[in-house]
């Protein structure tokens, strides 16, 4: 185990800029480089995700989130178009209430985070020996999707040919399926009561479906040409 | 491939080399992968410029570069390259110097950053992805944040004009171009680019290209979008030399002008690349000539890497030809006007890629088999060998990565829950 943790590595250097990016959004008075600083930010953040192993969810981050953010820039850049790189004033009262928002939602994060068991238990940082059986297999696992090379797939195929084609690790296949109404992450569960999860998110997946799809018919009922007002 | 490699560096490499790498092993084959890519990316350009120049030459009934580099001026774009790096580095005086500067590398490294999940022939990818189409879909968009911040940065009315077109013109064209490429996903059933590459193996007829009539069609339609999103003439107004002087890059020169450019040959490349896979089969030639050779897995890992080869190659000359398609493209059709480019997303290419979609749809679910010409995809599937690995997702192993925790957990919760289940 001797070397360097290139996960451990990675996380800080992702999770450090995207701090750092988000706290360079509120102190930056320029509009489009806060827009810029946001892109770096919620980047950085899809790096998180890349480096947890979730590449749909790290993917989808890119789509919406960071390809969201072109449309503000977009504004950004056509609201400081008349004079050069107007600068934003926030007013104090914007300071209080912004900072009693995100105080708060800091509040409820923090306490979350670290309820989490297993982060809690396994003592990252000091060398000793309880916490290295315990953070063992964490690290394993970690140190398997870091290097972003299918070790399931190896299981999977390993015994049957031993010179198998290498296969990706399926990452958006449980979500699939879950929003088709199957979740193939609980059909082990033993308690009665989980079960009710079984159903995975087909209604909230349709509701949104159907509210894009109004959504749509709205904007092309807004954008539409009126020709009847229009006699000129 | 990054465990493929580790593996063999540390076989060749003397053993006190090996020691002194081994922390460092990891970036090591990381920083290959990369360096190859960039490799690709760059050597791609500079041939590029080059044919660009002499197809551009031949369509206008010129000879193009002849004097750089013996006859056909192979080494012209050599000589630009030295031309722009003397070139004086100008800003202009209102600009946002952080942003101007930085604006070309955004370009480039977005345009770079969605080869990591290109693969070029079976297996031979820097990160095996298994939603690598949606990762390289979403990572080309990220490619036109460079050019308005650079249009931004320019403090220039023709660059902010010019940035303001590719806004429009990208976030429009995104839409028709993702449905085109769901029809391959769709049919293929996956959204790993080389499980989409390796089911059109065997001939041509397999490609999915010749699926069924839809897939013919939106091939076209996604080949219009792609050129409309990499800003490739007709569709290039953000660059539109005959109303704003150069467009975004107005203010650039020099060595940050030829990255922008760069981006542009890395993005016509990326497009290509990913029709290549989606509907030209891949590293599988119109003839399957690697496995009439014998050089598959069956006939031991040489013989499989050599046939990987020759797919390389297939599949990069496939892709090289898609390119040269584009530039036949620009220098024969004239510019759009901006109205005439949005009438063309929203009017022709959205709704024959919908109808397209569902004509696909319909067919693979009425004519699985396709035409009898090609392999069925199900029967791809029945293939044990490239049957999809088990969906629910197991830990090396359960017991150990269970057992911690159940160890630590507070007595006392435990036999709240049992109490709670009991009831």
């Amino acid at each position: 185990m001797s070397g360097i943790n290139w996960h451990t590595f990675f996380f800080l250097w992702f999770a450090l800029s995207a701090g750092g990016f988000a706290v360079a959004v509120v102190l930056s008075g320029n509009i489009v480089r806060m827009a810029l600083y946001l892109i770096l930010s919620l980047g950085s953040t899809a790096g998180l995700f890349f480096l947890a192993g979730a590449d749909f969810l790290g993917a989808m981050q890119l789509m919406i989130y960071v390809g969201g953010t072109l449309v503000l820039l977009v504004f950004g850049v056509m609201l400081t178009a008349q004079g050069p790189f107007v600068h934003m004033r926030t007013s104090g009262g914007d300071w209080i209430l912004a900072s009693l928002v995100s105080g708060g939602l800091l509040a409820v994060l923090m306490p979350a985070a670290f309820s989490v068991p297993s982060w809690n238990e396994a003592d990252w940082g000091a060398g000793h020996a309880v916490a290295e059986t315990t953070s063992a297999p964490f690290r394993t696992i970690a140190d398997s999707q870091t290097a972003a090379e299918s070790a399931s797939a190896d299981d999977a195929t390993g015994d049957v040919t031993p010179a198998g084609p290498p296969l990706a690790r399926p990452t958006a296949t449980r979500l699939g399926m879950s929003l088709v109404g199957v979740r193939v992450d609980k059909l082990d569960d033993q308690p009665q009561r989980l079960k009710a999860g079984l159903s995975g998110y087909l209604l909230p997946f349709e509701v949104v479906s159907v509210h894009l799809l109004v959504v749509l018919v709205g904007a092309a009922y807004l954008a539409r040409a009126k020709r009847r007002q229009g006699g000129t | 491939m990054v465990e493929f490699l580790l593996e063999h560096l540390s076989g060749w490499l003397p053993a006190w080399l090996a020691w002194l790498a081994s922390p460092l092993s990891y970036l090591l084959v990381a920083l290959f992968h990369a360096g190859l890519l960039n490799v690709l990316v760059a050597a791609g350009a500079l041939v590029f410029i080059w044919l660009e120049r002499k197809v551009a030459g031949r369509i206008q009934d010129r000879l193009g570069p002849t004097r750089v580099g013996g006859k056909y001026g192979w080494l012209q774009t050599l000589a630009d390259g030295l031309k722009l790096i003397t070139k004086e580095d100008l800003m202009p005086r209102g600009a946002d110097a952080l942003l101007f500067k930085l604006a070309p590398y955004i370009s480039f490294a977005a345009s770079f950053a969605a080869f990591i999940a290109l693969p070029f022939a079976d297996g031979w990818v820097a990160v095996h992805l298994d939603v690598a189409v949606f990762f390289i879909l979403a990572v080309l968009g990220l490619e036109v944040f460079g050019v308005i911040l650079a249009g931004y940065a320019s403090a220039s009315k023709w660059a902010l004009f010019g940035a303001m077109r590719e806004a429009a013109q990208v976030v429009s064209y995104e839409v028709p171009l993702g449905l085109c490429v769901v029809v391959p996903v769709m049919i293929a059933g996956s959204m790993d680019l080389v499980q989409i590459g390796r089911m059109q193996s065997g001939w041509f007829t397999s490609w999915l290209l010749f699926h069924d009539p839809f897939t013919f069609v939106i091939f076209w339609v996604y080949f219009t979008c792609g050129l409309a999103s990499v800003n490739r003439a007709p569709f290039d107004l953000a660059e539109a030399e005959s109303e704003l002087v150069a467009g975004f890059h107005t203010e650039y020169s020099g060595l940050r002008w030829s990255i922008f450019f760069m981006a542009e040959y890395g993005s016509m490349l990326m497009v290509s690349c990913l029709a290549t896979i989606l509907f030209l089969g891949a590293w599988n030639g119109p003839i399957p000539v690697a496995s009439l050779l014998g050089l598959t897995a069956d006939n031991g890992p040489l013989a499989a890497y050599f046939g990987n080869f020759l797919g390389m190659l297939n599949f990069l000359f496939k892709a090289f030809m898609g390119v040269a398609l584009m530039m036949w493209v620009r220098w024969t059709l004239p510019r759009l006007r901006i109205d005439q480019v949005m009438k063309i997303c929203l009017k022709y290419c959205t709704p024959i890629a919908a109808v397209m979609f569902l004509g696909a749809m319909c067919w693979s679910y009425l004519l699985p088999g396709g035409l009898g010409l090609s392999r069925p995809y199900a029967e791809y599937y029945a293939d044990p060998r490239y049957a999809p690995p088990p969906a629910v997702f197991q830990p090396a192993d359960s017991a150990t990565v269970a057992a911690p925790a159940a160890e630590n957990r507070d007595p006392s919760a435990v036999a709240a829950i049992d109490l709670e289940q009991g009831l």
